[in-house]
């Protein structure tokens, strides 16, 4: 574990400087909304941002992505054979992540790095990630705590954690990849009294709280899915996809083949369990054709099915973006409430 | 409007109570400023949790779409145009619905409040009329509803419901001349190449979520034509010729139909100005046709509309 110290210009100075060795992301404000980009010549990185409006879930699980490539033109000797399409491993830096975000990279792997199937995009692209991210007392209500997020100082997800002092980062290594990228950044040697600060720093009364989730493991499955709530619940639901797109942690995805001409693309695209499509069967059966349906399904596997099937809380962050962005005020703190209290 | 909430509460009431409705569809306060939510109350007891305030924006006619029963309903200007023109377009009956009309004087443009204060929070945000309270940060401000108001209501011709069974408070009134949108004006001036640029700019931004769309009291086909796969119509990924193929479609299929009431553009995540281009066919209809959606229940909607005296001569 190593400690640097950096002033805030000196920081900017440092991502930059890594751009000789790694593609880096930045958080940038763009329009309205501060958003991670390819940090270029001429770019402005903010690092006292709050909260990206997108999570930055795309720079590792891009929301459409060429998989394979194919020709069905039959004079060419390698028609209809799927062929891989290029992709870029180099290593990337994620640099000013929030920690809740970086976190929900850890939640989505165990869909995709499992014993029986290996995702091998996610798995080279997490792994070619190194997540540089920003530790600060200014998270907002909408936020709250769980098993993968608890406060601004929850480092988990981390290679190398910026903790804000004011006027300056002190910047601590956590992995080896963490190692490797600081030793790229520079920086001057950190004091006694700075290391003791660090130490100090402790989520302030704006800390997010904890959404009650403590008894939700102890339910029966089935009578939670029976439960009258979901009516409720979905009423004021209009099933867009702007809380699963916005979602750190939401990792289903479609794939479709596109044709032009003779040469096709299989890509793979961000989906929704708010669209009817989603389930569509080619039968024209629809298991989930009723929006009550399909909110419930978004809510108990990620507040249920993913708590008991693989024992690491409940699959959210804590970001809070859902909650700012519904535009009927569906607030997954609510339905956590509801769930943790309900009674058959 | 700050004096609805107990009209409606009593209303909502008294109609379930009578069974004059099965349901009844309003708002309950959100959890987060500036955000309601949309209720369907069955049970009177229930109706305590109705409220009305300058932060009911997402459109209710929405939720009529399908349903079976009476049905109780908020209406606006906007929204009582909706239902008149899902009437029309035989999606509900007209007897199946008690119209509550309520004469708006428009809504708080939330976006436009939430960038005033920037990377300050905005706790609470109370109507109070005229103006309205923002509690941010450690301070309270005292806003001009004028200056906050919805691009949409700001140029709204009809503020009070023209369709309705009972009405709730006094009439607002409306602009003597029609307002066209800035937005459209500029554009007109636009070259060809300028205004495909704009296109571009303006819906790159685009996650393909939707919520536009399922914002819209207009949007009901039962398979819209981005979820068609046999055949597909439209590709699904972030190309943006699918996008932009995405908002030129559905502004089309809204030609006509469309009443502004700007559910579209503050339901969208990333705040894209999607009315632009239902504003621009709402601007062709009420230029060209002199046709404005949704006022006259006996009347027919826009595109299926003929007359032997029509503009274009291969009409005739």
């Amino acid at each position: 574990m190593t400690t640097k110290s950096f002033t805030k210009d000196a920081l900017i100075k440092a991502a930059d400087g890594l751009r000789k060795s790694y593609r880096v992301f930045v958080p940038v404000k763009v329009g309205k909304f501060h958003e991670f980009k390819l940090f270029e010549d001429g770019d402005k990185p903010d690092f006292e941002y709050r909260k990206t409006r997108k999570s930055p879930k795309g720079l590792i699980f891009p929301q459409s992505e060429r998989m394979l490539e194919y020709s069905i033109d039959e004079h060419k000797p390698d028609h209809h054979i799927m062929k891989e399409s290029p992709k870029d491993y180099s290593p990337q830096v994620v640099f000013g992540i929030r920690p809740y975000d970086a976190m929900s990279f850890k939640v989505m792997d165990v869909n995709f790095d499992t014993e029986d199937y290996k995702d091998p995009w996610w798995i080279k692209r997490y792994a070619a990630t190194t997540l540089v991210g920003i530790c600060r007392n200014d998270l907002d209500s909408k936020m709250f705590a769980t098993e993968n997020f608890s406060g601004p100082y929850d480092i988990r997800g981390l290679d190398v954690a910026l903790y804000d002092l004011g006027d300056k980062y002190i910047a601590k290594s956590l992995t080896e990849k963490g190692e490797k990228a600081l030793a790229a950044m520079g920086g001057n040697d950190v004091s006694a009294a700075e290391l003791a600060a660090i130490e100090k720093l402790t989520p302030d009364t704006n800390a997010p709280q904890a959404a009650p989730t403590d008894k939700i493991k102890e339910k029966v499955v089935n009578d939670l899915f029976d439960s009258t709530m979901w009516e409720d619940i979905a009423n004021g639901c209009i099933n867009c996809g702007a809380c699963t797109f916005l979602c750190p942690t939401c990792w289903c995805f479609d794939i479709q083949d596109e044709i032009h001409k003779r040469e096709g693309d299989r890509l793979r695209i961000w989906d929704s369990c708010m669209f009817p499509l989603y389930t569509l069967h080619a039968s024209g059966h629809n298991p989930r054709g009723k929006k009550v349906q399909r909110v419930r399904n978004r809510f108990m596997h990620k507040i249920k099915y993913y708590l008991d099937k693989y024992e690491k809380g409940i699959m959210c962050v804590g970001c809070g973006r859902c909650v700012e962005a519904c535009p009927v005020n569906i607030d997954i703190r609510r339905v956590c409430e509801l769930m943790n209290n309900f009674t058959k | 409007m700050t004096g609805y909430t107990e009209k409606i509460r009593e209303a909502a009431k008294r109609l379930l109570t009578e069974k004059k409705v099965d349901c009844f569809i309003g708002f309950r306060k959100g959890s987060v400023p500036m955000v309601n939510y949309p209720v369907i109350v069955s049970d009177p007891a229930k109706a305590d949790e109705l409220i009305w305030d300058a932060n009911c924006a997402m459109n209710l006619a929405n939720y009529v779409i399908g349903r079976k029963d009476k049905v109780g309903i908020l209406a606006t200007g906007c929204v009582a145009r909706n239902l008149v023109t899902l009437v029309q377009e035989n999606q509900i009956k007209r007897e199946q619905l008690y119209i509550i009309g309520l004469p708006c004087s428009g809504m708080i443009d939330k976006s436009q409040v939430i960038d005033k204060y920037g990377d300050v929070e905005i706790v609470s945000v109370i109507d109070k009329g005229d103006t309205f309270a923002v509690e941010a940060g450690d301070k309270t401000d005292v806003l001009k509803k004028a200056d906050f108001l919805s691009r949409n209501c700001k140029i709204c011709a009809h503020h009070n419901p023209i369709e309705y069974d009972e009405i709730i408070g006094d009439k607002v009134a409306d602009p003597e001349t029609y307002i066209k949108p800035e937005d459209v004006k500029k554009s007109e001036s636009m070259s060809d190449a300028e205004r495909w640029e704009f296109f571009e700019k303006t819906f790159s931004p685009c996650i393909r979520c939707y919520a536009c769309r399922n914002a819209c009291p207009m949007c009901y086909c039962p398979t819209c034509f981005v979820d068609e796969s046999r055949p597909q119509w439209v590709g699904k990924s972030s190309d943006e010729t699918d996008t932009l193929t995405f908002h030129f479609l559905r502004a089309l299929h809204l030609a006509g139909r469309c009443t502004d009431c700007g559910a579209c553009e503050r339901a969208c995540p990333i705040d894209i100005p999607v009315r632009y281009l239902t504003s621009r066919l709402n601007a062709d209809a009420k230029e060209i046709y002199g046709f404005e959606s949704g006022l006259d229940p006996k009347m027919r909607p826009l595109l299926d509309h003929y007359k032997l005296d029509d503009l274009n001569d291969f009409f005739k």
